[in-house]
């Protein structure tokens, strides 16, 4: 095999390993790295220090420096690049490459380790850093002999960005960084042994189509593997979605692929999402599922999810297709192309809709949107204190009205369920959140690494209290780098999403969820160099918005908003889709549904 | 649809030889929480770049078709194959056993392993060890009948398989 790579150049033009390494990034369009030096990686920081191709920001904790990698990804559909020392600086890096494992984002992270010799003995910030990370990443590398290095580089940034993306580490032992090594620019032949399909089976395709045509009550569910197939892809989708005239939903990774203001378009679902998306994924008799992986909080109980529906799965990932839900036509490949297969498919197909089918259907669904599940009642009394979902709707009202390119990312909890419900999102690309491992610290890093790539536009981390908490630090990192990210907190004082389950199924004992000492925010945003504002009542909401909005620098805006407020619909873990709890709003309005129950089975599930 | 059955699966794997290609395969089942009932790996090329990893493993149709799907989207493997699914095939293991004792025990198990065509390669006047290849049903057989005939130690290889016939994975 090796033959047929490109030769590697002759000993004596050859560079020290860290310049290789940096010389192949640079081949592979690495523009930004986000990271933090240390023993390991002290060549590499030379390195860096004597060229200008590649920026470095450097982070106040490697964790943070994950999630700036993928925020830079997922906003901009390019890899994330990540370095960090070996010991405390790769550990410290795991949780957000398992974060972007989960999310599926494409990231390479470039690892300090000790030098070869030393590999095994226990030396100074020595770990077993591929051991450790395999189970997190997608794949990882120990560079063991110079004449691996650049091989290793590009093809880590094949196997980041090919199939379903994730992250690659590659371990760097520090005498691979001093010595010699041949550069080797990327290889124009194919990988050796990962080879993804991308091109989805024609046949599946018109199997499909003809499935999709039958339907009388039809649903689209589509998940983050349509926005990582980039913004053509979700237009295509868009316009293939209003030509069938179907109903469509997205996962919480999904949003922006399909414009939420659409009236064709039922909001997210699963656990937190609406009424109608989840009673119409309970009673469709065909589902097209389009990069969706039928998550747990997006199935609900699993004997009992879309009991009568045929399902067509598209997914890049062959592990994805009948892990959780059998279903009965798989496709194989990139959403983007399955979407222009599908469209072409539609077209030739000479088949009517059953529009007095689909006319019935969409009957059913305006009753249920008639529900209003995502009521809220806001009062307008100055003084009056602000819900929290009232909070997120003026964000989403000024932002628009502003019209300016918004991107946001969130934290983890009641907040980010409220951002997804309440914020609505047009473009792909424009929400980042931590889905799948839901990382508590995510928004704020993220944030930054977004604000990098977009420096004109408003990025703004909708974030809970105690979030925050986990990656402050990064507030100086903003500074220093003059970011103007803006941070909204929606503060209860409590951890309001462990709050709320410890109301509703463990009895109203609120066991250490309850913040006791937070830190006055408007003065610890002034500590970091950054505005700090603050609304106590519904009269100010409005001001502070627009006021950290105008900012040109990174604010944090301390929202005190209603402590008991709960998110709303919820499927309890254990209950089908068609038994939600919906808020204190509706009353008695759950009994058409059937009132969720709480059971032994249910308390057991996260 | 898929049956529920719990059914036993010999899956060959083809890898790339490179260091941590076994932990990857191994570490999948554990964090998975599939079964490994028998795995054996070695270098199959005669330049060392390919190995064959033979996992007997067992699960629902639908378990065993996700364990394929997730040993197939690792960076390093070549290609997955379910030889049990995949029409008639042979997989054979060898085991050393050995049997410890005296008198008319010792000459039954003699006699046992003499109709189980298990080969002695070892004896002393009070021990034998047995090398046995075959079926794994066979070496259970075989080891069983041994148990109350002095059994003392097992060493067995994992299953070693291949298809019947001209058909490669």
């Amino acid at each position: 095999m090796s033959q047929t790579l490109p030769a590697p150049e002759p000993v004596e033009t050859q560079q020290a390993g860290a310049e290789v390494l940096l010389r192949a990034l640079k081949e592979q369009g690495v523009e930004v790295i986000f990271g933090y030096p240390g023993g390991a990686v002290l060549p590499i920081y030379d390195a860096i220090f004597q060229q200008n191709a590649i920026r470095h920001i450097l982070v106040r904790h490697e964790q943070a420096a994950v999630h700036a990698a993928e925020g830079y990804a997922r906003s901009t559909g390019r890899v994330g690049c990540v370095l960090v020392t070996s010991g405390p600086g790769a550990t410290n890096a795991v949780t957000g490459l398992l974060d972007a494992l989960m999310d599926s984002i494409p990231l390479v992270c470039l690892t300090g380790q000790v030098p070869t010799h030393l590999i095994g003995n226990d030396a100074f910030q020595e770990a077993d850093t591929t051991g450790i990370t395999r189970p997190a990443t997608k794949h990882n590398y120990l560079v063991k002999r110079p004449e691996d290095l650049a091989r290793v580089v590009h093809e880590a940034f094949y196997v980041a960005r090919s199939g379903r993306p994730g992250p690659v580490v590659i371990d760097l032992p520090k005498d691979i960084l001093i010595g010699k090594a041949p550069y080797m620019s990327a290889p124009t032949v194919e990988h050796r042994s990962y080879r993804p399909q991308t091109e989805p089976d024609r046949v599946a395709i018109a199997r499909a189509v003809a499935l999709l045509k039958s339907a009388k009550r039809p649903v689209i569910y589509s998940g983050g593997g349509v926005i990582n197939a980039g913004p053509a892809a979700g237009a295509a989708m868009t316009a293939l979605v209003r030509k069938m005239g179907y109903p469509i939903t997205n996962t919480l990774m999904g949003l922006g692929a399909y414009p939420s203001n659409d009236p064709q378009f039922l909001g997210m679902l699963g656990m937190h999402g609406t009424y109608e998306a989840n009673l119409v994924m309970h009673g469709c008799d065909v589902m097209l599922n389009i990069g969706a992986r039928f998550d747990d909080r997006v199935t609900g109980r699993l004997n009992a999810f879309s009991p009568n529906s045929k399902k067509i799965h598209i997914d890049i990932d062959p592990s994805s297709i009948n892990k959780n839900v059998p279903v009965d036509i798989a496709i194989v490949g990139d959403a983007g192309r399955a979407i222009a297969m599908l469209a072409e498919a539609w077209d030739a197909d000479p088949t009517e809709v059953d529009r007095p089918a689909i006319a019935a259907w969409w009957k059913q669904i305006a009753e249920w949107r008639g529900i209003d599940c995502l009521k809220f009642t806001q009062t307008q009394v100055a003084g009056g204190i602000i819900k929290p979902q009232y909070a997120i709707q003026r964000l989403y009202d000024i932002t628009r009205e502003l019209g300016r390119e918004t991107f946001i990312t969130t934290e983890v909890g009641q907040h980010q369920m409220w951002a997804a419900q309440y914020f609505r999102f047009d473009k792909p690309n424009h929400w980042m959140t931590s889905g799948g491992l839901g990382t508590m610290g995510y928004g704020l890093p993220a944030a930054m690494g977004v604000q990098i790539a977009h420096p004109d536009a408003l990025v703004i981390d909708i974030a809970g209290e105690a979030s925050i908490l986990m990656n402050i630090q990064e507030m100086s990192t903003l500074c220093q780098y003059r970011l103007p990210v803006k941070v909204f907190i929606l503060n209860n004082q409590y951890m309001g999403m462990v709050r709320q389950w410890q109301e509703l199924l463990h009895g109203g004992r609120y066991s250490e969820s309850y913040t006791d000492a937070l830190p006055d925010f408007v003065k610890l945003a002034d500590a970091f160099g950054g505005t700090g504002l603050r609304a106590t009542s519904v009269d100010q909401l409005d001001d502070v918005i627009r006021e950290m909005i105008a900012s040109p620098r990174a604010v944090i805006a301390d929202i005190c908003v209603d402590q008991k407020e709960n998110c709303f619909p919820m499927i309890p873990s254990g209950a089908p889709h068609n038994q939600m709890i919906l808020g204190t709003e509706h009353g008695d309005n759950i009994a058409d549904a059937g009132a969720a129950k709480l059971t032994d089975a249910g308390m057991a599930l996260v | 649809m898929m049956s529920p059955v719990i059914r036993s699966a010999t899956i060959s794997v083809l890898v790339e030889n490179e260091a941590g290609v076994l932990a990857r395969v191994v570490g999948l089942f554990s964090g998975r929480g599939y079964n490994i009932d028998s795995l054996t790996v070695a270098p199959v090329d005669d330049n060392g770049h390919r190995s064959r990893i033979n996992i007997v493993t067992s699960g629902t149709d639908m378990v065993i078709e996700q364990i394929k799907a997730q040993l197939d989207r690792l960076v390093p493997v070549y290609k997955v194959a379910d030889l049990t699914l995949g029409g008639p095939h042979i997989a054979r293991e060898m085991a050393l056993i050995k049997v410890v004792g005296i008198g008319e025990s010792r000459a039954e198990a003699l006699r046992l392993a003499d109709a189980f065509r298990a080969r002695v390669v070892d004896a002393t006047t009070e021990s034998f060890v047995f090398e046995m290849t075959g079926s794994s049903d066979k070496l259970d057989a075989f080891t069983a009948l041994m148990r109350p005939l002095g059994l003392a130690e097992v060493s067995r290889t994992g299953v070693a398989a291949l298809a019947r016939g001209t058909t490669i994975i």
